[in-house]
């Protein structure tokens, strides 16, 4: 029996990515199960391996967890990636609670109409130069330190990591205005974690396309 | 100067409620400054007070803290409503996200149009009697103490009095088929902190009035 933590999701980024990441910047190898029917969810769902009969699903330690957040609160608290003390997980879930509303709507991107695509890419842009980008170029700033919180690599790195990555995905140049976030995107990419992730054959999951789009809606049935 | 911390937030539940839920589950006298108009907001904003530009945000021990998760898994940390280790954390994180989705259709269904109130309604009900609710009473059943995760008080168990009670206010039978979690009910109403915010005069928000929406949504757009 593997001790690998499992990952149960469909094959691509969804709520899942996260995840993925944060795994593989602790260093931690994972196996994953790639739903493909509709039946293998409510499959799932009577089992009762899924909580609320969401995915994702981790299963970890003995553990069959759901919901984003809890999975990737315990990653962080396991594998010290969540600061030394109350205050720096305060702040470490400030960031990641703001770059998650920014994610959401990079989430939700692929799932607008096409008319409406141009208008979003444009919403996505504006949040991230205005609101969520410039508080971090601040802190890096202030600091003047290559990690968020503590002089210590956490979870805040590996979800702004994500994001910028994500973002630029959508707006090749968004990171033009913001030299420390361009310093600290190329610092996060050597370290030897993060780097053997963003190499072709890692878990990383492709941006998603209309197949991804697709198998969500039938898997999910969202309407 | 108080030692309390200060709420930021418009006069009504919200996503500041279970920020009030839990400070006073845990025994802590807060200060709120309501916000009436956008101006309000805006001031917040260019005073530098919100990292992210939004409410809620909550001033305690020397920080200014916003989004509302963060806020509540400080407070549960600071005041022992947490668990004692990890996996206890993994389980009332679980709980307490599941909850949460549940808490984002209640706590919008206020603002519903009237014409849409009623099917929102049903939806929110199905949800709460066929995937969230039936959780609660199970877990419970199983393990038979009265709290949710290692036999102690915990932000779960917090987050879920306070979704069972707003769901009876929109449907009073709400939790006729889960007889654990009536007994759940009675037994946290009883806890002296939170019994003290359920009584009339506490901080605990009504539930808002037709006329004052268009205030309300005014702030915030």
């Amino acid at each position: 029996m593997s001790e690998k933590p499992r990952l149960t999701y469909i094959n691509g980024r969804g709520r899942m990515e996260s995840i993925r990441w944060l795994l593989a910047a602790a260093g931690v190898e994972f196996e994953e199960i790639f739903l493909q029917t509709r039946e293998q969810l409510l499959k799932l769902g009577q089992d009762g391996s899924l909580m609320f009969h969401q995915l994702p699903l981790v299963e970890i330690d003995g553990m069959k967890l759901v919901q984003c957040r809890a999975i990737l609160s315990y990653i962080a608290g396991k594998y010290n990636l969540y600061g030394k003390d109350l205050k720096e997980r305060a702040l470490i879930d400030m960031y990641v609670e703001g770059i998650s509303d920014l994610m959401q709507l990079i989430l939700m991107f692929p799932f607008s109409p096409p008319e409406a695509k141009e208008k979003n890419i444009a919403t996505i842009s504006e949040k991230a130069t205005e609101r969520y980008f410039p508080v971090f170029e601040k802190v890096l700033k202030q600091h003047g330190q290559d990690f968020l919180v503590g002089n210590r690599f956490s979870w805040a790195d590996v979800q702004l990591m994500e994001a910028i990555l994500a973002v630029e995905e959508k707006v090749p140049s968004v990171l033009s205005g913001f030299p420390q976030l361009q310093a600290f995107k190329t610092k996060m990419s050597n370290m030897p974690t993060i780097k053997k992730f963003l190499q072709p054959g890692s878990p990383r999951k492709p941006p998603p396309d209309e197949n991804y789009v697709a198998t969500v809606m039938k898997i999910f049935k969202l309407d | 100067m108080s030692g309390k911390p200060v709420l930021h937030y418009a006069n009504i539940r919200g996503r500041m409620e279970p920020i009030r839920w839990l400070l006073a589950a845990a025994g802590v006298e807060f200060e709120e400054r309501i916000l009436k108009t956008k101006d309000d907001l805006q001031k917040l904003r260019t005073d530098g007070c919100l990292l992210f530009q939004q409410v809620p945000m909550v001033e305690i021990d020397g920080m200014k803290m916003v989004q509302t998760r963060a806020i509540l898994n400080y407070i549960a940390g600071k005041y022992n409503l947490y668990g004692k280790d990890l996996k206890e954390r993994a389980l009332i994180d679980m709980y307490v996200e599941g909850l949460a989705d549940l808490f984002e259709l209640i706590m919008y269904h206020e603002f519903k149009p009237a014409n849409e109130k009623e099917k929102d309604l049903a939806n929110i009900m199905d949800k709460a009697t066929n995937r969230y609710l039936p959780v609660f009473e199970k877990v419970l059943k199983d393990h038979g103490h009265d709290f949710l995760v290692g036999n102690k008080l915990s932000k779960a168990d917090v987050s879920l009095l306070e979704n069972i009670l707003w769901l009876e206010e929109l449907k009073p039978d709400a939790l006729a088929k889960f007889p654990l979690l009536q007994s759940f009910k009675a037994r946290m109403s009883n806890i002296p902190s939170i019994k003290k915010f359920l009584q009339p005069g506490s901080a605990k928000k009504p539930l808002i009035q037709e006329k004052d929406i268009p205030s309300v949504i005014a702030i915030f757009h």
